[in-house]
């Protein structure tokens, strides 16, 4: 186990310089550089502006200065926003996003495991069907089109929830709903499709032959071998809310991290390019290795290390 | 006070009445509201879309940190509601009959930390943007300085540069040549001064609400990073009996639908075009809910005059003479736009005339089409240029819906009204920029927004050697105009010679102007005395909130 996680970490870090390399490299060679502007800046200005942040050093000097730093984890200073250190972006912005995130994965995985129970344990009947419209839509409705939906009806019309903003409680559940929306309806359809799967199951059948009731088979031994997919989707699932945070936070004008992830390139703000893109790139990263973790707890066939077990 | 500054201010009042009348001036209407004096004057404002870049005017580079700078930072002058200069910081200023020696007189005035606002805050701040060191945006605004632009590249000490703090009153400013608008400039942000003492003990200072000093109507009293920046009652600003407001809230809101829904349920009280839902403005602007006021800018195409067969003056005009402007601005834009007739938009004074320099110099352009005079232009150009038909050809723009919409009209238009296939070409914001600049393009979008309140802004773009002249226009008599006012602080003799270079430009037509701006705004009825100046900054210094 040691060995496989010493193992893992080595790999993690390799996978991570090479990212943040090839990051380097593709944002040097995308047209344009933060400066450019509709009004031409004088030679001499920009001259002064790029001497300002390094820029008019070689690419190769900038790369091995900018690697020095990373590893003092020093991510530089935004130059659009020339007050605000690449830091302060990720450790203002993060914990929002992160909370705007980690409630929506609470909301799509409670709602998603329940709804696909219910589909699953009343298989072709009105209920399935109507889940499984419903997770058709989430899967199909954009959070952009979901998002100003919500904020006229529940906001509003009925007065019944903010629109925007952030800090309290009740300003965080329409976006942490939107953001849920479409892993939800995938989450329903997994478990439905993987519960049908297990029902089918001798050991099923032998628990409901020794008279257990059904609502035990259903959570002690359906469900725990059920959720298996799930629970391979959460790695990605997490990436998907995370980065897919944009739009959400933009509408409701959450002052998370999702939009430096677009913005930034935009605005070619190298720093702040980089900076992003190893942080999200880090947590992606240590969240597959928490996953492949969590197999081996919830499902003791799987070994960790890659040898299958007889 | 020198003569021709005198007689330029005069005349601009009257120019600025005679507009402010005829669009309203962008003030709130009175109209609405109970009309009483709200107990409570503390506003929303839906202006602000991101967390602005810098709040030090060494940093600001953009509209976001120039809207809240406006109500922070005062400069030596201030822009008052009829778009002249007005004592600012600086009490009165005299200059001499050329405009290049000027003396501004300082009033008794404090920094929102108690700190007086010195004559050597601002020679300060006007040598640490200049410093090549800082790398600042706006550097260039300094370079009418004498050795102003020589310090920027490292040619010159500060001690040369003309800008100096005599007393701890008097500012005594030298300029490289006459520079009539000089005063204009004073108003605008990067201009403005730092409190010298805090900037250099917390190079940081204007990062954060509890380091940030400032000089103007409102302070900072906090600023919650990517969320919201609240503004209080500034009590040490010189002028603090006429701010009525106590506090002005800024939430950054991205979204515009967002913004519009925040204005219905109340949770925004006044805001310019960024909540007006673009596809809601025209039935918010018939409905009177949002109002236009003129914006002094011009949307246009530009033809890349170094490639056949734009090289030729007639097959440009044709291009141009095709465009139905009337029907962009009412069915494609619909938002109060005015259809281009010349390169100079409406709003920009003729210092000599008293007039709008747009109405002085008539109309070079029609709204509606001429189809026919077209083809025969179009038809002549391709003979003159050795071409049996237009070539394949690409009008390029950037990624916007607005843009897209007008891409489509126009490629429509060319089609119709000159038997023209022209195809689209659509790339992202820095990308376009990146084309535009190395003339890698047949045609091109482009909007030009004033640095500063005078023609000359709009006219020197396209002076051969101009860093913006992407066209790559170039023509002798032209330059010799734009020099010859350059070099002069008679406004008559100025105002002539930009006159005569745009019957020049607009005969020759490497730019094709399709229509002026508006700027779109909506304010609660109960919110009054906003005002939007006609270079597109609002303040708030004078605003208040009547009971609702």
């Amino acid at each position: 186990m040691l060995r496989y996680v010493g193992k893992r970490l080595v790999l993690m870090l390799v996978s991570l310089w090479l990212i943040a390399s090839l990051t380097f490299v593709l944002m040097h060679s995308i047209p344009g550089d933060p400066f450019t502007s509709e009004k031409k800046l004088p030679k001499q200005t920009l001259e002064n502006l790029k001497a300002k942040y390094g820029l008019d050093k070689p690419l190769p000097a900038q790369y091995v200065q900018y690697m020095g730093n990373l590893v003092k984890f020093d991510l530089g200073i935004s130059i659009k926003s020339t007050t605000r250190t690449v830091n302060d972006i990720l450790e203002e912005g993060f914990p929002v996003s992160a909370h705007l995130g980690i409630q929506s994965i609470l909301v799509a995985l409670a709602a998603g495991i329940v709804m696909g129970m219910i589909a699953a344990s009343r298989q072709n009947q009105l209920s399935d069907y109507f889940l499984m419209v419903l997770a058709v839509i989430g899967l199909s409705v954009p959070a952009f089109v979901l998002a100003p939906l919500f904020q006229k009806y529940f906001g509003m019309k009925w007065n019944l929830l903010p629109v925007w903003g952030w800090g309290e409680f009740d300003k965080t559940i329409l976006p942490s709903i939107v953001l849920a929306f479409s892993p939800l309806a995938l989450v329903t359809r997994l478990t439905r499709s993987s519960m049908l799967e297990v029902i089918g199951q001798d050991y099923i059948r032998t628990a409901r032959a020794k008279g257990l009731p059904p609502i035990r088979v259903m959570s002690r031994h359906t469900l725990r071998n059920a959720i298996i997919p799930v629970v391979t989707i959460m790695g990605p699932l997490t990436a998907a809310i995370l980065t897919g945070s944009f739009v959400v936070e933009q509408i409701f004008a959450i002052p998370g991290l999702g939009k430096y992830f677009v913005e930034s390139i935009t605005n070619r703000d190298y720093p702040v390019i980089m900076g992003v893109t190893i942080f999200y790139s880090a947590f992606l990263i240590v969240m597959n290795f928490l996953v492949d973790l969590l197999y081996g707890w919830i499902d003791p066939r799987i070994k960790l290390g890659g040898k299958e077990a007889g | 006070m020198g003569k021709g500054i005198s007689r330029g201010i005069a005349l601009l009042s009257v120019l600025s009445m005679v507009f402010l009348a005829a669009c309203g001036g962008g003030n709130s209407a009175d109209k609405g509201g109970k009309g009483e004096l709200a107990e409570k004057q503390e506003i929303t404002l839906g202006n602000i879309p991101s967390e602005p870049p810098g709040l030090d005017p060494l940093d600001a580079k953009d509209s976001v940190s120039g809207d809240i700078l406006s109500q922070t930072m005062v400069g030596l002058t201030k822009m008052d509601k009829k778009g002249e200069p007005i004592p600012g910081i600086a009490e009165k200023w005299d200059a001499n009959e050329d405009m290049t020696q000027i003396t501004f007189h300082l009033r008794d005035a404090q920094w929102s930390n108690g700190d007086p606002v010195t004559a050597e805050d601002f020679e300060y701040a006007w040598k640490r943007m200049l410093d090549p060191k800082n790398g600042a945006v706006y550097a260039y605004q300094l370079f009418y300085l004498k050795n102003g632009e020589k310090y920027n590249k490292g040619k010159a000490k500060a001690d040369e540069v003309g800008v100096k703090a005599v007393d701890e009153k008097t500012l005594e400013v030298t300029l490289e040549q006459p520079t009539p608008y000089f005063l204009s400039l004073t108003t605008f942000y990067s201009l403005k001064p730092v409190p010298k003492k805090v900037v250099e003990a917390n190079k940081d200072w204007a990062s954060e609400a509890d380091s940030y000093v400032c000089n103007g109507p409102f302070k900072v009293k906090s600023w919650k990073h990517d969320a919201k920046i609240v503004l209080e009652k500034n009590d040490k600003y010189y002028d603090a009996d006429k701010v009525k407001l106590t506090q002005i809230n800024l939430p950054f809101i991205a979204d515009q639908k967002t913004g519009y829904q925040m204005f219905q349920t109340g949770d925004v009280d006044s805001s310019n075009s960024n909540i007006v839902p673009t596809d809601l403005t025209k039935k918010l602007l018939d409905s009177g809910e949002a109002k236009g006021v003129p914006q002094i800018a011009t949307y246009t195409v530009e033809f890349n005059t170094k490639k056949k067969p734009f090289n030729n003056k007639k097959v440009r005009k044709a291009f141009s003479m095709a465009i139905d402007r009337k029907q962009i601005v009412e069915n494609v834009l619909e938002g109060g736009q005015e259809p281009a007739n010349g390169w100079v938009p409406w709003g920009m004074p003729d210092f000599a005339a008293g007039k709008d320099f747009a109405e002085v110099h008539g109309k070079y352009i029609e709204p509606t089409p001429q189809p026919d005079e077209a083809k025969k232009l179009l038809a002549e150009g391709l003979k003159e240029e050795g071409l049996k038909k237009m070539p394949e050809m690409t009008y390029l723009y950037n990624t916007d819906d607005g843009h897209k919409k007008i891409a489509e009209a126009l490629q429509q238009m060319w089609k119709e009204n000159l038997g023209v296939d022209i195809k689209l070409g659509n790339v992202e914001w820095k990308v376009f920029l990146e084309r535009k600049t190395a003339g890698d393009f047949d045609l091109v979008r482009f909007g030009w927004l004033p640095d500063y309140i005078d023609p000359m802004t709009f006219m020197d773009v396209y002076m051969t050697d101009s860093g913006n002249n992407d066209p790559k226009f170039s023509n002798k008599k032209y330059d010799e105009l734009i020099k010859k006012a350059k070099s002069t602080a008679d406004q008559k003799v100025r105002m002539q010679a930009l006159h005569e270079a745009e019957d020049l430009l607009m005969d020759e037509m490497p730019t094709a102007p399709l229509y002026w701006y508006t700027r779109v705004y909506m304010d609660k009825d109960y919110v009054k005395n906003v005002y939007r100046a006609i270079d597109g900054s609002v303040f708030y210094e004078e605003a208040y909130l009547t009971e609702k």
